[in-house]
């Protein structure tokens, strides 16, 4: 097949795709950002080009910094811990345990769950009185909380959630990687007379690496689209105490409908994820042992 | 040593055996019982939601309440329809995509796979605003379409089904060439037949994002007839129920249960589709 024939081909073969991707993510990117520099068009008042404004609205917005913050926390909170918890689940699952398919698949079932069932179950986890943790609280001489209702805990608690959602998920991804590490590693060290833990921390985690930087860069994306929680549970109260930076540009978007504010915060969202994403990829690629 | 054993040098024995099997099930317990809480509650008697007695009597009834409360058949329907739609549009799509970048070498063919690369940072769920402007100018808001048009073209459909498709050996395609198929046939005769396990796993998991999304439809539907279970089940939760917890839970279970019952039955299948679509 000649070139110009293969070009034909391959292009006439990547069309429709190729149309749906511009129209719905190439397109909508740049709109956003072009969309970004205008004033949102009001009946009044037509759309007109405002420069920096938006950005710098969202930079006096308090409520930005707070979800900002909060968006922080909720990463910092959600991907060490659900990563560490994801390994050591694997580790035990991959041992031969007693009922260990029945484990497996206890961790695993959140995964398949919708979230937005999962908050609601979780919604009433947390109840004041009446919820399981309530009562589980009261029945060892605690005062009854409002979990979700203080600001000093609601924060925690979409945490939770989100990390009992997702370890199951990446449980799995380790759990492959660990069934692929060859026997003959684990007899010659033990000759060797090295320690079970040492056995991990300087055969198992290394050789593991690849898994977890797959692991790590969805658990980044996750941690800053992750919001079906956040509207079922709290809606970003109390007082903003659980608003991320995905929920805002909702609730600017669909609930103030200032579009252009929710387009500037868009890009900013953007632009933080390719940032990390970067990142990620120079620092840890380099530290990273491929087989 | 046999072969078994050696692979298990490092497997616990004794105490250290006992102390893992136990912490894995303590936290196999933990991990479980937001679930078992709300399977209490939804199978019991509304006075019994939040009393634990192993004798009280089991109903049904706040399922019936649950599905007469709320049109739940017609948001089965729509789920259904769409996840349908969803799947059908990106099997097809996606194979032609990964087809032309896997086996034609062609002007343009590196731009445009970074192009399609870029969807797995800026994803759909990130562009809301501005698909909900494109889905009114072209006039199909609240509408069951409109819901799905924006996953059709999965960059991690067409990624995945163009790794496969490397793999698939040359000397085939040339010996149906010879036999006188074209590109298309060739596709169809030779390379989807042997990435049927992927094709099982990318179904799977696109059929279970799917069913589960929420954010999206939130916004672009508004009525009973284009809504998915999740809109409708927050709809329902967050409406003129009060905070009838049993009645909550049973919805909440119902609309969550094929794909629950559905992993029960195939947990294996589920588990290694997840790994194959996640490791490549």
């Amino acid at each position: 097949m000649s070139r110009a024939t293969a070009t034909i081909h391959g292009w006439l073969l990547l069309l429709p795709a190729m149309a749906l991707l511009v129209l719905f993510t190439h397109w909508p990117a740049l709109a956003t950002f072009i969309d970004s520099f205008y004033s949102t068009p009001r009946p009044r008042r037509a759309t007109h080009f405002v420069g920096l404004e938006n950005y710098r609205q969202i930079a006096d917005d308090p409520i930005f910094w707070q979800a900002l913050s909060n968006n922080l926390w909720f990463a910092l909170g959600t991907i060490p811990v659900s990563i560490a918890l994801a390994m050591i689940m694997a580790l035990w699952v991959n041992d031969r345990i007693a009922g260990r398919t029945l484990v497996r698949m206890a961790y695993f079932t959140p995964t398949v769950l919708p979230m937005i069932a999962i908050a609601n179950i979780w919604l009433f986890f947390y109840t004041p009185q009446y919820g399981l943790l309530a009562q589980v609280l009261s029945a060892f001489g605690g005062a009854s909380h409002n979990w979700l209702g203080s600001k000093d805990t609601a924060l925690a608690c979409v945490t939770l959630v989100a990390v009992w959602k997702e370890a199951g998920f990446f449980m799995i991804f380790y759990l492959a990687a660990l069934q692929q590490i060859p026997p003959s590693l684990a007899e010659a060290s033990a000759l060797e007379g090295a320690s079970r833990f040492y056995f991990f921390r300087r055969v198992q985690f290394p050789l593991l690496m690849p898994t977890t930087l797959f692991v790590l860069v969805n658990a980044v994306i996750n941690a800053f689209r992750t919001v079906d929680h956040i509207i079922v549970m709290t809606r970003g109260g109390p007082d903003n105490a659980t608003s991320l930076l995905l929920f805002r540009v909702y609730e600017l978007g669909f609930n103030f409908w200032d579009t252009s504010l929710a387009a500037a915060l868009t890009v900013l969202l953007l632009m933080g994820l390719a940032l990390t994403a970067l990142a990620q990829y120079l620092f840890l690629e380099r530290r990273i042992h491929y087989r | 040593m046999s072969a078994r054993a050696a692979s298990e040098v490092y497997a616990p024995a004794g105490a250290g055996r006992f102390l893992e099997t136990a912490a894995a099930w303590m936290l196999a317990i933990l991990w479980m019982l937001p679930l078992l809480y709300a399977v209490w509650t939804a199978f019991h008697p509304g006075e019994y939601s939040t009393r634990f007695e192993p004798l009280a009597p089991l109903t049904l009834s706040n399922f019936a309440r649950a599905w007469d409360a709320a049109p739940f058949a017609r948001y089965f329907l729509n789920t259904f329809l769409l996840v349908t739609l969803i799947l059908a549009c990106q099997l097809v799509l996606c194979t032609l995509a990964a087809y032309a970048f896997a086996r034609f070498d062609f002007t343009g063919s590196g731009i445009a796979f970074a192009l399609v690369l870029a969807q797995l940072m800026i994803m759909p769920d990130v562009l809301i605003v501005e698909n909900y402007k494109t889905m009114g100018r072209l006039g199909i808001l609240d509408s069951i379409p409109a819901i799905a048009l924006p996953y059709v073209a999965s960059a991690f459909g067409i990624f995945l089904l163009r790794q496969t498709f490397k793999t698939v050996p040359r000397e085939l395609e040339e010996a149906a060439r010879v036999e006188g198929a074209g590109p298309l046939q060739i596709l169809l005769k030779v390379y989807v037949p042997l990435a049927r396990p992927i094709y099982l796993a990318y179904g799977l998991v696109s059929v279970s994002y799917h069913w589960n999304n929420f954010l999206w439809p939130l916004i672009v539907t508004s009525s009973v007839e284009s809504r998915p279970l999740t809109v409708g089940l927050q709809v329902f939760s967050s409406g003129d129920q009060g905070i009838d917890w049993s009645i909550i839970c049973a919805a909440t279970l119902m609309t969550s249960a094929p794909l629950l019952g559905g992993f029960l039955l195939f947990q294996r299948q589920f588990v290694q589709s997840f790994m194959r679509a996640g490791i490549r």
